[in-house]
C-alpha cells in the first residue's frame, strides 16, 4: 500500500498530440480516486500513464518512494483492471490469478493459498477450473478483478471496468468493488465516463477536461460548489440549468440577486432546486410553460420554456405532479443555490 | 418458390453425383491399374476392374524399386518427401510467426523496409527464377541435402501477412496485461500469442505440408542422388525412365502410395485444411 | 502500416525476430533475383569463353523468336483454358452443392481432395487415361470416330493438359464459390422471387453478380497456378511436345537454362516473368484493397 504523487505530470504522442497537461495529484494511502470526464478528456492517458503502459512525457511519478517514470509496469507493484477483462482466453480462471504470481517467482503454495483467498473473496470458487468464454460478464469482471487483488499490489488501476455490464449488475458490481477497496485499504485509481458512478465511489474525485484537471474534491464538493462551469454541466443529472444573469435579472426583482458579484454573467440552477411550492420569504420565485412531463417512477422531470430563453429549463422533483403538458406552472429556488459564473472563463464567481 | 422442388433436387443430386464421379474417376483408374499384373497392359484397353496382383505391386514398388529405370525403392523416397514435407512445414510456420510478432509487436527502424523486402518474395515463385536460384544453392554446396531441398522453400511471404492478420485482431488489453503480470515480451510470445494462434497454426499446417509433399521442379533440379529422390518426382523418372512403354502397374502403385498422404491430411482434417485455403487469401 | 498502440521495447530483439525469414529472402529469393536481372544482360559466346554484356538483345531477340511468340501463344490458351473449365466446373458443383443441406458435407468431402494431388501426379493420372494405346479414353472416342493421339496432334495434347491442370483446381475453386454463394444473404433470393424472378433468373442477376468479387479474384489465382504451378503436369507428361505444342513459358525457362543451358536468354525470360507475376499481383492486392472497404 502506498500513496501517488503526480507531480506537473503531461503526455505528449509522438506527431504532437498532446493528451495530459500538468496534473498536480497527491493520493494518500488507502484513498479511491475517481478520474471522471467525457471520451477524450486524457482520463484513461492518465491512468495507463500510471500503470507505465504509456511513457510519461512530463514531470514525476511516484508510488510510495520511488519515481517510477522509467519503471515496466511489472515492476511498479501495482495492478490494473481492464475495460474489457483482457483475461487470457485459453487459460482456465486459476491461471489467469495465477500467472502473474508465477512470473514473479511465487512459490506454488504461495500462489495457490492467494488464489483461493481471492476466489472466495469474490465468491469464484468454484469456476476456478473453467475458461473466460464459460462465464457470464458479471463472472469475467470478478475474475479480472481477482487477478489484480490475488497481487496485494500497492495501488489498484481500474479502467472503466464496469462498462460492458448491463445496468443491474453494474450497481451491484460498484457496491462490491467499494466494499472490497474499504475493506482491504489499498489506494486506487478509477477512471469512469460515468458521473454517477463517480460520486458514489470516490473518497475524491478529479474531473478532467481537455487533458487537464478541472477540479478535484470530495463529491459533495464537486457537486455544492463546482468550481467550473464544465464541472457544474459533467457533475449532476440532469444537467445544471445555465442562464444569462441578464435575464434572470428580468425576471426577478434586484434585491434577490443582490449577493451574486455583479461580474457574474452565467447563472447556474440545479434541476432539483427548483420546487413547485409555493415561494417562502427570501426565495426567487420562476414562472414557465411545462412542454414535457417526464414522469420516472419516483421522481420527475419537467421541460419547461421560459419566455424570452432559448433553452427550455430542467427541473425535476422528487413526486410526479399532476399537470398538464401546456400549463403554466411557477417554481420557487432559494438564493442560495444560484451558481454564479464567468461566462468567458467558466469559472466560479462566489 | 424458393425451397427446392423435388425435380430439381434430383436433377442436383444426378450433376454432383457424376460430378463425384469424374473428380474420383482418375484415381479409382490408378487404383485399379496398381491391383493387375504387367500382361494386362500389354494390349487392350485398361481394365475398370481389380485384379489379382495388388499385394505384389505394392511390395515390388516399396522394397524393390525399379533399378534398370534408376528408382529406388519407394520407401526411402515416401521417407525423404515426408522430411521434406515436414521441413518446409515447421520452417515456414517457425520463421513466419517470429517475423509477424516482430512486425505486429514492436516499433523499430526500417520495419516497413523489412516488411517489402519479405513481401517480395510473394511475387518471386520459385519456377520464374529457377536458374539463378539453382546456382544459389549449387554454389552454397546444398544440392542433395535436405538442407537444400527445403530451406531455400522455406521463406513465405504468405505465411507472414496470415500470422500479421491474425496477430492485429489479438485484442491489445491482453499484451498489456501481461505486461502487468511481468511477461516480457518473449514470454507473452510463448504464454499468451501461441496458444491463442494454435488453429491459424494447425490450419496453415495442413496447407504447408501437401504444398511441401507436392513440390516437383524443386526436388528434381538439386537431386541427382536416389538417395535424396521424394515420391512426386519420382514417378516422373519411372514414365520417362525407360524407352519402352511405363510398367503401369507399378506405376500406378507408386502414384496412390505418394497421393495418399497429402489426401488423408485433407479428409482428417478437412475443417483445418477449408480455413487455411480460405484465409491464406484474405 | 500499424502497429498495436503499445510496443514491446527492445533495441535488438525486433531484428533478431526477423532475421530469419529476412536472411532466407535475401539468398534465396532476392540475390536470386537480381542474378537473374543482371543476367538477362549477359550473354556467353557459343564456348562459354567470354560473356558479353548486350543491354536488351536477349529480350529483342526473345521477341523476334518465333519459338518464345509461340509459348507465349500456347500459355495464353492453356492458362485461360484451364481456368474457365476450372472454374465453370467448380461453379456448377459449388451451385449444386449449395442446395443441399444434409448432404452438403458429404458432396464437399468428395469434391475438395483432389486439391492434394501433386499437379506431376495429375499429369501422370489423365496421360494414363488418354494413352493413346491403352487408355480409356481413347477406346471410348474411337466409338464417336474420333482418333486421340496426344503424341501427334497438337490439339489433342492440349487438351490432355488443360483437363489434368483443371481437374485439380476445381476443389480450390469450388471451396471459393461455395463460401461466396453462402455469404448472399438468403433475403436477397427471397426478394428477387417475390419480385417474380424465375430460379434461372435469379441466378443470372442476383447470385452471379454478387460472386463477381470472388469470381475475378480466383480468375487471378487460377491464371497464376496455370502460368507458374503447373511445371509438373507438363514436365511428367507432354514434355512441351508435340512440336512447341504445349512448351508454356515456365516449362521454356526452365528447358532453355537446363537442357540448352542457354542462361542469358533464360535469364531474359525469367525476367519478363517476374514482371508477369508481379502485375498480377499488384491486380490481386487491388482486389483485396477494394474487398476490405467492402
Amino acid at each position: 500500500m502506498a500513496s501517488i504523487f503526480m507531480d506537473n505530470l503531461g503526455k505528449v504522442y509522438t506527431g504532437g498530440v498532446r493528451a495530459v497537461t500538468g496534473v498536480n495529484l497527491d493520493i494518500a494511502d488507502g484513498e479511491m480516486i475517481v478520474l471522471v470526464g467525457p471520451s477524450g478528456c486524457g482520463k484513461s492517458t492518465l491512468l495507463r500513464m500510471v500503470a507505465g503502459l504509456e511513457t510519461i512525457s512530463e514531470g514525476s511519478l511516484k508510488i510510495g518512494d520511488r519515481v517510477v517514470n522509467n519503471l515496466e509496469p511489472a515492476d511498479r507493484d501495482i495492478a490494473m483492471v481492464f475495460q474489457n477483462y483482457a483475461l487470457y482466453p485459453h487459460m482456465t480462471v486459476y491461471n489467469n490469478l495465477a500467472y502473474g504470481l508465477k512470473n514473479r517467482g511465487f512459490a506454488k503454495s504461495e500462489i495457490q493459498r492467494r488464489v483461493n483467498e481471492a476466489a472466495q473473496m469474490l465468491e469464484i470458487g468454484q469456476f476456478l477450473d473453467r475458461k473466460p468464454r464459460q462465464l457470464s460478464g458479471g463472472q469475467r469482471q470478478r475474475v479480472a478483478m481477482g487477478r489484480a487483488l490475488v497481487r496485494e499490489p500497492a495501488a489498484f488501476l481500474f479502467d472503466e471496468p464496469l462498462s460492458n455490464l448491463d445496468a443491474k449488475l453494474r450497481v451491484q458490481m460498484r457496491v462490491e468493488i467499494r466494499q472490497l477497496q474499504k475493506r482491504l485499504g489499498t489506494t486506487s485509481l478509477y477512471v469512469t465516463h460515468d458521473q454517477l458512478e463517480a460520486l458514489t465511489m470516490a473518497d475524491r474525485l478529479v474531473v478532467l477536461n481537455g487533458g487537464q484537471i478541472e477540479q478535484v474534491g470530495t463529491p459533495m464538493e464537486l457537486y455544492s460548489r463546482p468550481a467550473t462551469t464544465f464541472v457544474a454541466g459533467f457533475i449532476g443529472s440532469p444537467a445544471m440549468n445555465m442562464l444569462s444573469s441578464e435575464y434572470l435579472r428580468g425576471l426577478v426583482s434586484a434585491e434577490a440577486l443582490s449577493h451574486v458579484p455583479t461580474q457574474a454573467d452565467l447563472i447556474g440552477i440545479r434541476p432539483e432546486d427548483l420546487s413547485l411550492a409555493a415561494p417562502k420569504d427570501g426565495e426567487i420565485s420562476l414562472t414557465g410553460t411545462l412542454m414535457l412531463l417526464e414522469p420516472a417512477g419516483a421522481e420527475s422531470h419537467l421541460h419547461l420554456r421560459f419566455d424570452g430563453h432559448d433553452d427550455m429549463i430542467v427541473a425535476r422533483l422528487p413526486h410526479v405532479p399532476d399537470v398538464a403538458e401546456g400549463a403554466k406552472l411557477t417554481f420557487s429556488l432559494p438564493r442560495g443555490k444560484l451558481h454564479p459564473f464567468d461566462r468567458a472563463s467558466g469559472k466560479r464567481m462566489a | 418458390m424458393v425451397e427446392n422442388n423435388r425435380w430439381g433436387n434430383f436433377f442436383a443430386h444426378l450433376v454432383l453425383i457424376l460430378g463425384v464421379a469424374i473428380v474420383i474417376f482418375p484415381v479409382y483408374v490408378a487404383i485399379i491399374a496398381s491391383t493387375h499384373p504387367p500382361g494386362t497392359f500389354i494390349r487392350g484397353v485398361m481394365p475398370l476392374l481389380p485384379g489379382p496382383n495388388a499385394l505384389e505391386n505394392y511390395k515390388t514398388v516399396i522394397t524393390e524399386g525399379r533399378s534398370r529405370a534408376g528408382t529406388p525403392p519407394i520407401g526411402g523416397m515416401l521417407w525423404n518427401s515426408f522430411v521434406m514435407a515436414m521441413a518446409i512445414t515447421l520452417g515456414k510456420l517457425s520463421i513466419s510467426l517470429l517475423s509477424a510478432f516482430a512486425i505486429v509487436y514492436f516499433r523499430f527502424p526500417f520495419r516497413i523496409f523489412f516488411f517489402w523486402v519479405i513481401f517480395l518474395t510473394l511475387m518471386l515463385p520459385v519456377e520464374v527464377r529457377i536458374v539463378p536460384t539453382f546456382q544459389v544453392v549449387a554454389d552454397l554446396g546444398m544440392l542433395n541435402s535436405f538442407a537444400g531441398l527445403s530451406i531455400p522453400l522455406i521463406a513465405s511471404a504468405t505465411a507472414t501477412f496470415l500470422f500479421r492478420q491474425f496477430f492485429m485482431t489479438v485484442p491489445e488489453e491482453l499484451m498489456e496485461a501481461a505486461r502487468v503480470d511481468g511477461a516480457g515480451p518473449m514470454k507473452f510470445f510463448k504464454d499468451i500469442l501461441m496458444p491463442l494462434s494454435i488453429t491459424n497454426i494447425a490450419a496453415l499446417f495442413v496447407i504447408m505440408f501437401i504444398y511441401g509433399w507436392n513440390q516437383y521442379l524443386w526436388p528434381l533440379l538439386i537431386t541427382t542422388d536416389p538417395e535424396y529422390y521424394t515420391i512426386v518426382m519420382g514417378i516422373q523418372r519411372m514414365v520417362t525412365g525407360g524407352d519402352s512403354e511405363p510398367l503401369w502397374h507399378l506405376v500406378m502403385a507408386t502414384v496412390v502410395l505418394a497421393a495418399l498422404p497429402p489426401i488423408l491430411v485433407i479428409l482428417f482434417m478437412q475443417r483445418l485444411f477449408v480455413k487455411g485455403l480460405t484465409e491464406t487469401e484474405k | 502500416m500499424q502497429t498495436k498502440r503499445m510496443t514491446f521495447s527492445s533495441k535488438w530483439l525486433p531484428y533478431a525476430l526477423l532475421a530469419p525469414q529476412v536472411i532466407i529472402t535475401l539468398i534465396f529469393f532476392i540475390w536470386p533475383a537480381s542474378q537473374a536481372l543482371y543476367q538477362s544482360f549477359l550473354r556467353q559466346d557459343i564456348f562459354g569463353l567470354r560473356t558479353n554484356f548486350v543491354w536488351f538483345d536477349n529480350f529483342n531477340r526473345l521477341f523476334a523468336d518465333p519459338l518464345y511468340l509461340n509459348s507465349l501463344k500456347v500459355t495464353l490458351v492453356f492458362s485461360l483454358g484451364t481456368t474457365f473449365l476450372s472454374m465453370s466446373v467448380a461453379l456448377l458443383f459449388a451451385v449444386m452443392v449449395n442446395r443441399m443441406i444434409r448432404s452438403r458435407d458429404s458432396y464437399t468431402t468428395f469434391l475438395v481432395w483432389p486439391y492434394a494431388v501433386a499437379p506431376a501426379i495429375a499429369g501422370v493420372l489423365w496421360w494414363f487415361i488418354f494413352n493413346p494405346s491403352i487408355g480409356i479414353m481413347p477406346y471410348m472416342l474411337k466409338g464417336f470416330g474420333y482418333d486421340w493421339n496426344h503424341r501427334s496432334s497438337s490439339t489433342d495434347a492440349m487438351i490432355l493438359v488443360i483437363i489434368a491442370a483443371a481437374w485439380k483446381q476445381i476443389s480450390y475453386n469450388f471451396l471459393f464459390f461455395l463460401a461466396g454463394l453462402q455469404s448472399i444473404p438468403h433475403s436477397l433470393i427471397e426478394a428477387a422471387a417475390i419480385d417474380g424472378a424465375s430460379r434461372f433468373k435469379r441466378f443470372w442477376t442476383i447470385v452471379f453478380p454478387l460472386l463477381s468479387p470472388i469470381t475475378f479474384f480466383l480468375m487471378v489465382v487460377n491464371v497464376v497456378y496455370a502460368m507458374f504451378d503447373t511445371f509438373g503436369v507438363i514436365h511428367a507428361t507432354t514434355e512441351g511436345g508435340p512440336a512447341q505444342a504445349t512448351n508454356i513459358l515456365v516449362y521454356k525457362v526452365y528447358r532453355d537454362g537446363f537442357v540448352n543451358l542457354n542462361l542469358g536468354s533464360s535469364a531474359a525470360q525469367s525476367v519478363i516473368l517476374m514482371a508477369i507475376v508481379i502485375v498480377l499481383t499488384v491486380i490481386q492486392f487491388r482486389y483485396i484493397e477494394r474487398r476490405v472497404n467492402y
